[in-house]
């Protein structure tokens, strides 16, 4: 009986290979977007994390000679010795076809692990690392160090460019500094009972831990977002299976009763049913894991980086498929199945025997459930408005992210529902009149489809706006705080003096960072002393300003706050603060901090130093247009460090390739979840075909031709896109400022400031559109070439 | 004449080459004449009724209907003849399932371009479809449905109607009813009329009775 | 001694990956291979042996306080060679590893350092002894006097050995044989130290008196490819006598054991594969495994049947490869504390 029956209900598949097709392919298309994603966020992951590595330097505090260039081997074992746990550092350039690579020898052994490339290679094999010391740089640096130098160079994508890191033993030889070393990293957890560093090392200085976090920080809220992209995608995929599991169960529903009528117990049905979809689950997914492949492959630029991030790939290159990316990707494909069937295996188990085998798409159009999901959808909607009145937390935010777009999906088929009615209200001619109506009659069997085209359009404005918003402000951002060509660390206010001296006919700007840290308006707070110029006044963009703001700081008549200072303290432009020990004076702007945990006020230099006469700058901004011959300068004439000389223009340059990286792979990725959108409707469309012809013969019969026929089918996937992308639209703007107002306050508590991007919102559109087309073409070219027999049988007794 | 058919056969593919439907019929219909076809399951009955009406192209023969001669006409002259010298009545699905009542009736006349709103009306009346006008098709019965076919087929004022079995879905009292009212109202509009019916009580109210056997007329 | 050859083989995959553990059974190239009936020299022999893959000066001690309070701690130099020789500078194949730890009885604390040969941050000197790597120092004019140091971030110790016997060797007057097939090492102890000093404890320094053992043992093929873990005891009794005896395991659930019984003047009885016997009385759950912290040990021969029992069950040193060691106390036919140390248990 059951073979009996599992051959019946696969002779559905037989006949309609087509349908087959489009089920598994559905399945394969959301499992491969899904898969997209993980993989631009192991990319982006990946990326963060090895420009840590390789950055990550600054979030450590250092220890550098007090003067001069060098540190004597001795001096480090010296520390070891005495219990100081500081790890080896020697920095020099060496030529390189004509470049100057930076290169950074460490010792794996006792620098803090993840520092580096080499302390992952050491802890995972000592021995072998050992006996190839090899060095690490990028593609194009290992290019240029070909041949120049004689150790191994293995490509790691995510160090800096023109860097190249390698064992402290094969740089110090390269370098011809043995003995030598450049700095010292203290590791965070020190051993107990170390002596201070003075009796130990007297020519050391300790340079604080600094920067690195204000990255961090704004790369993980780039990584939230992300996550949300992700949430994002999976509902496309959900609806999309919905959509074809739905339809494909729709058209067996005369089997089902047929071979219950014939004796088939509905329990074994059910279960039989529930196997063939879960091997259908299992090929589309099982094929989808390998498009996410090929995508992650295709799309992103470093190959290497990424399938070590997503694959677990050697280290040799040869390709490894990590067994939990499977599983997650069958998992993703066969619980977005079971989601999917749940409601179609239900909707069969409930059947009446003898109820119609006549398809229902269409005809649930006025039912209670429509009135059910309208109300659902108002519901969410409210719940999605009360929260962000009301609500307060990360998990909310994902709330109301959650109602708002469940929401709006549900409610779209009504709002389309409504602005047809009232074209077919205005509309004159009888053909558009018709053309209006079966549009609407359409509906229910599109409307998944179109959900998934709702959600997909959405997520693309919501997810771009919500990138390019950030790239804006992080360029922003990184233009503001890095400005200085050169920052420069002094140990002494003798060393400070003479740099000042020295740097002033050199420089075009020479800015001293002075901070204290402080309280302001009852919390814990920097100020900062700011020598107000050229450098302020053009590169320093504030969320909001008093007029004139610049000279009236620099006048000492207010003062600046950072956006925490001002949300937390509930101030803004025009209240007052009082400075501890100083005068109270009004907030002339308020400037974005991202990445910054604490609040922070900026006064005049004169103004700081009035305060805190104690006070002194030991770190220096440089503006110069010769860099580097100011860094030679620096060291050879002043005897500075290199290691206390830190060229910021290199880390902006690094930092900004790696967010483009990122955003070309989202942009493909957009395209992406439109195409399968776009194979949504396409499925919809052909599915619904075959049921359409009660409903296209007549009007054929009364003399519509079947060519014009096709040209309206044509027009109507165009004008459902169109109504649906201008539902979208809103929808996704909402999204992008729940992700970048809601979520990310609650997250990091900074707002990032929201841009609109019409241009690419347009472009987005004629994308739909135009998928809409390509989706529409094949079922409006089979029904205008449906032969008359094939409408005639519509009306005959037969069917 | 309204319609003269000469010589017209048609042929289906078949498993075993084509399988010959219409053998040379020959008929012709006045203006106002009601025309019953009768005969077996398979004997051409329908199939001739659909090429008089320009739903399928005959394979060789002559249909002058109306003055045209459909043979030489394409799809969109066909449609176009449909639309204006032609209503049908099938058996079932006549109606277009996305709109309403009223708009169904109007939907060909409106086609045809010569919609007149009273008519409509009166005959929807006529029918007993006052209270229907705003209902859809799902929610009428077989005998409801059947009548606003009927409706929408007379509202434009064709000069032939063809029905094709247009009570053969519905049971024995609401047919008798369905058509007394329609051969009122074609009487009524002078319409001519052809129906296929394989009921002899049927036929026998229409003026002449054909009967087809195996593709030729007896 | 103990095993921690095996720990060793863990440590540095070097044995493992670049030979298999087949090969380790077989001929280490380059590298020196111990030979029966070895000829020491003192004080040469406290210091390294770079021609031999591993080594180390492993010492454990057990401590009361003033109130009476036991306590517990591990001081460990490992050397691992890469090849049989040493060099000056960062390319030295010479790698060393030290662990400390202290266990009271609620908390084990523990800590590791790692050093590269050949640039004076670890390393070991034979006359005067100095064992070092950073500022963990065991040293002293000679092997029997000396002040051992060690501290991690929240603990600290600082204390004074003093020999009061001679040094014990193992196997055939130190050559000791450590599977059915002839692997073997030199192994000798010197398990008499008098031990007093400070631990230094978040809760504050204590003063400890206690006794201490410290084993020197240096290898180059360790193990035999079959055995999959190692328990290790060194117990000192009341009476006088000492029991250093070990049990390693083979995968097919089989065990190799050997011992020296130390009578107190340090007279040693070598005993035999099967003269010792261990068995697990009870398991804890300890870092998400089960390890077995109390045992029964019996050497029929000397009429030894003691209960074993682990003064901190949570003695795991969570170091970059993990195991178990800590502080034992004994119970049964006669009465006294020692150390324990289990491997390879997953």
């Amino acid at each position: 009986m059951m073979r009996a029956a599992l051959s019946a209900l696969l002779s559905h598949w037989r006949r309609n290979p087509l349908q087959l097709f489009t089920l598994v392919a559905g399945l394969a298309l959301a499992t491969a977007l899904w898969s997209g994603v993980q993989a631009v966020n192991s990319e982006a992951r990946a990326s963060y994390d090895a420009a840590a590595a390789t950055l990550g330097d600054g979030q450590y505090d250092q220890l550098l000679p007090a003067a001069g260039n060098t540190i004597p081997q001795a001096t480090f074992i010296a520390l070891r010795r005495a219990g100081w746990l500081v790890g080896p550092v020697v920095e020099g350039r060496i030529g390189a076809q004509g470049a100057r690579v930076r290169l950074v020898g460490l010792d794996p052994l006792t620098t803090p692990a993840g520092l580096g490339p080499m302390t992952r290679a050491a802890a995972a094999d000592l021995p072998s690392y050992l006996e190839q010391l090899p060095v690490y740089a990028n593609a194009a640096t290992a290019a240029k160090l070909e041949g120049v130098i004689d150790a191994p160079v293995v490509i790691d994508a995510g160090i800096a460019p023109d860097t190249a890191i390698a064992d402290i033993s094969v740089a110090q030889r390269l370098l011809d500094r043995q003995g030598d070393l450049s700095r010292l990293i203290v590791a965070t957890q020190q051993p107990l009972g170390r002596p201070p560093l003075a009796t130990v090392a007297p020519d050391l200085v300790r340079q604080p831990a600094s920067g690195g976090s204000d990255v961090g920080r704004l790369t993980d809220s780039f990584h939230l977002n992300l996550t949300a992209f992700g949430l994002l995608s999976f509902a496309v995929g959900i609806f999309i299976v919905h959509g074809a599991i739905g339809l494909a169960f729709e058209q067996r529903r005369g089997m089902v009763r047929t071979l219950r009528a014939l004796g088939m117990p509905l329990g074994p049905l059910i279960g039989l049913m529930a196997v063939e979809l879960l091997a259908l689950a299992l090929l589309g997914g099982l094929t989808g894991v390998l498009l996410g492949y090929l995508i992650a492959a295709s799309l992103l630029p470093d190959v290497a980086a990424t399938l070590e991030g997503l694959y677990g790939a050697q280290v040799s290159g040869t390709l490894q498929l990590r067994p939990a990316w499977w599983l997650s990707g069958l998992g993703i494909s066969v619980l977005g199945t079971a989601i999917a069937a749940a409601g179609a295996l239900t909707g069969i188990a409930r059947m009446p025997l003898l109820a119609s085998a006549r398809p229902r798409a269409w005809a649930t159009a006025r039912t209670t459930t429509r009135r059910l999901q309208i109300a659902t959808a108002l519901l969410l909607l409210t719940l999605a408005g009360a929260l962000t009145v009301l609500g307060n937390g990360l998990i909310i935010g994902f709330a109301l992210l959650g109602c708002l777009l469940i929401g709006a999906a549900l409610l779209l088929p009504f709002l389309l529902d409504v602005a047809l009615a009232g074209a077919q209200r205005i509309a004159s001619g009888v053909t558009a009149q018709w053309f209006w109506a079966d549009t609407r009659q359409q509906l229910p069997g599109l409307s998944l489809a179109l959900m998934a085209l709702l959600l997909a359009m959405a997520a693309n404005i919501g997810v771009s706006t919500m990138v390019s918003s950030f790239r804006l402000t992080f360029t922003g951002f990184l233009d503001q705080r890095l400005a200085s060509e050169l920052y420069v660390a002094t140990d002494s206010a003798a060393q400070a003096a003479a740099l000042e001296a020295f740097t002033a006919p050199r420089v075009t700007e020479t800015l001293p960072l002075l901070s204290v840290d402080t309280t302001l308006a009852g919390l814990p707070a920097e100020l900062h002393g700011a020598r107000i110029g050229a450098t302020y006044r053009e590169n320093w963009t504030l969320l909001d300003q008093a007029p004139d703001v610049w000279n009236r700081v620099a006048d000492q008549h207010a003062l600046l706050v950072n956006e925490q200072l001002a949300r937390r303290a509930g101030l803004w432009v025009g209240d007052n603060l009082a400075l501890e020990g100083g005068p109270t004076l009004p907030i002339a702007g308020v400037f974005g901090d991202y990445g910054n945990p604490i609040g922070q006020a900026i006064v005049a230099e004169p103004l700081f130093r009035n305060i805190h006469p104690d006070v002194t700058a030991l770190r220096f901004g440089l503006r110069s247009d010769t860099p580097k011959a100011l860094r030679a300068a620096l060291e050879q004439e002043l005897g500075l460090s290199a290691g206390s000389i830190t060229d910021q223009a290199q880390i902006k340059a690094f930092s900004l390739s790696v967010f483009e990286r990122t955003f070309t792979v989202t942009a493909a990725l957009n395209v992406l979840t439109l195409a399968v959108a776009g194979f949504a409707i396409f499925m919809s469309l052909l599915t619904l075909a075959a049921m359409r012809l009660p409903q296209l013969a007549p009007a054929w019969a009364l003399g519509l031709t079947r060519r014009r026929l096709g040209q309206l089918e044509l027009i109507r996937a165009m004008v459902l896109a169109v109504l649906t992308a201008s539902c979208a639209l809103p929808l996704g703007l909402a999204l992008a400022w729940v992700l970048l107002a809601v979520v990310n306050v609650e997250a990091f508590g900074w707002r990032l400031p929201m841009f609109l991007f019409p241009l690419d919102y347009a472009k987005l559109g004629v994308f739909a559109l135009f998928a809409a087309v390509i989706a529409a073409v094949l079922p409006a070219r089979r029904l205008a070439r449906t032969p008359p027999s094939d409408l005639l049988k519509v009306f005959a007794n037969e069917r | 004449m309204l319609l003269s058919v000469h010589a017209l056969t048609k042929s289906y593919a078949g498993a075993d080459g084509p399988v010959p439907v219409l053998r040379g019929v020959d008929l012709t219909l006045a203006p106002g004449e009601t025309l019953a076809l009768t005969g077996e399951s398979g004997s051409g009955k329908s199939t001739l009724l659909h090429l008089v009406g320009g739903l399928d192209t005959a394979d060789s023969g002559e249909i002058l209907l109306d003055g045209q001669n459909m043979m030489r006409l394409d799809d969109k002259g066909r449609a176009a003849l449909r639309r204006s010298a032609v209503g049908i009545v099938f058996q079932q699905f006549n109606l277009i399932p996305s709109l309403d009542v009223a708009a169904n009736i109007a939907f060909q006349a409106r086609l045809a371009g010569r919609y007149d709103a009273q008519a409509a009306d009166r005959l929807a009346r006529a029918l007993g479809l006052g209270a229907q006008l705003d209902k859809y098709p799902e929610q009428l019965s077989g005998g409801q449905q059947q009548r606003v076919a009927i409706a929408r087929a007379l509202a434009a004022r064709p000069k032939l109607i063809l029905a094709d079995e247009p009570t053969g879905n519905l049971d024995e009292a609401t047919a008798g009813e369905v058509l007394d009212q329609m051969l009122a109202l074609v009487a009524e509009t002078g319409a001519a009329l052809m129906m296929v019916t394989h009921s002899r009580a049927l036929a026998a109210r229409m003026q002449r009775q054909l009967h087809l056997r195996q593709g030729t007329l007896a | 001694m103990n095993v921690k050859v095996f720990l060793l083989v863990l440590l540095l995959p070097l044995c493992a990956h670049a030979q298999g553990f087949a090969g380790l059974g077989g001929q280490a190239e380059g590298f020196a291979i111990p030979a029966p009936s070895p000829d020491f020299e003192f004080p040469a022999d406290h210091g390294a042996h770079p021609e031999y893959r591993i080594e180390w000066w492993y010492l454990t001690a057990n401590m009361t306080g003033p109130d009476g309070t036991a306590y517990g701690l591990q001081w460990t130099l490992f050397r691992s060679a890469l090849a049989p020789h040493e060099r000056q500078g960062w390319t030295s194949p010479q790698i060393w590893f030290g662990h400390a730890a202290v266990t009271t009885p609620d908390t084990h604390y523990a800590a590791d350092r790692y050093a590269r040969g050949g640039i004076g941050q670890a390393g070991v000197n034979s006359a005067p002894f100095a064992a070092w790597i950073d500022e963990w120092q065991l040293a002293g004019d000679s092997f029997d006097d000396m002040r051992l140091t060690a501290a991690g971030p929240e603990f600290a110790y600082d204390v004074e050995l003093r020999a009061k016997g001679p040094l014990v060797f193992h196997g055939e007057g130190g050559y000791s044989v450590k599977s059915a097939q002839g692997q073997a090492s030199y192994y000798y102890s010197q398990p008499f130290f008098d031990l007093s000093g400070t631990l230094t404890l978040p809760e504050g320094d204590v003063r400890v008196t206690g006794t201490a053992w410290l084993d020197r043992e240096w290898s180059s093929q360790p193990l035999a490819a079959d055995q999959t873990g190692w328990d290790w005891f060194s117990l000192s009794f009341d009476a006088g006598d000492k029991l250093m005896g070990f049990r390693l395991r083979q995968s097919d659930g089989s065990y190799y054991t050997s011992g020296t019984w130390i009578t107190p003047e340090g007279q040693t009885t070598a005993l035999p594969d099967g003269e010792f016997d261990a068995t697990p009385l009870v398991t804890n759950p300890v870092a998400g495994r089960d390890i077995p912290t109390r045992w029964r040990l019996e050497v029929p021969s000397k009429d030894l049947n003691v209960t074993v029992q682990a003064l901190n069950p949570q003695s795991w040193m969570d170091l970059t490869v993990p195991y178990w060691e800590g502080p034992v106390r004994v119970s049964g036919s006669t009465s006294g504390t020692g150390y324990l140390e289990m491997t390879g248990y997953e």
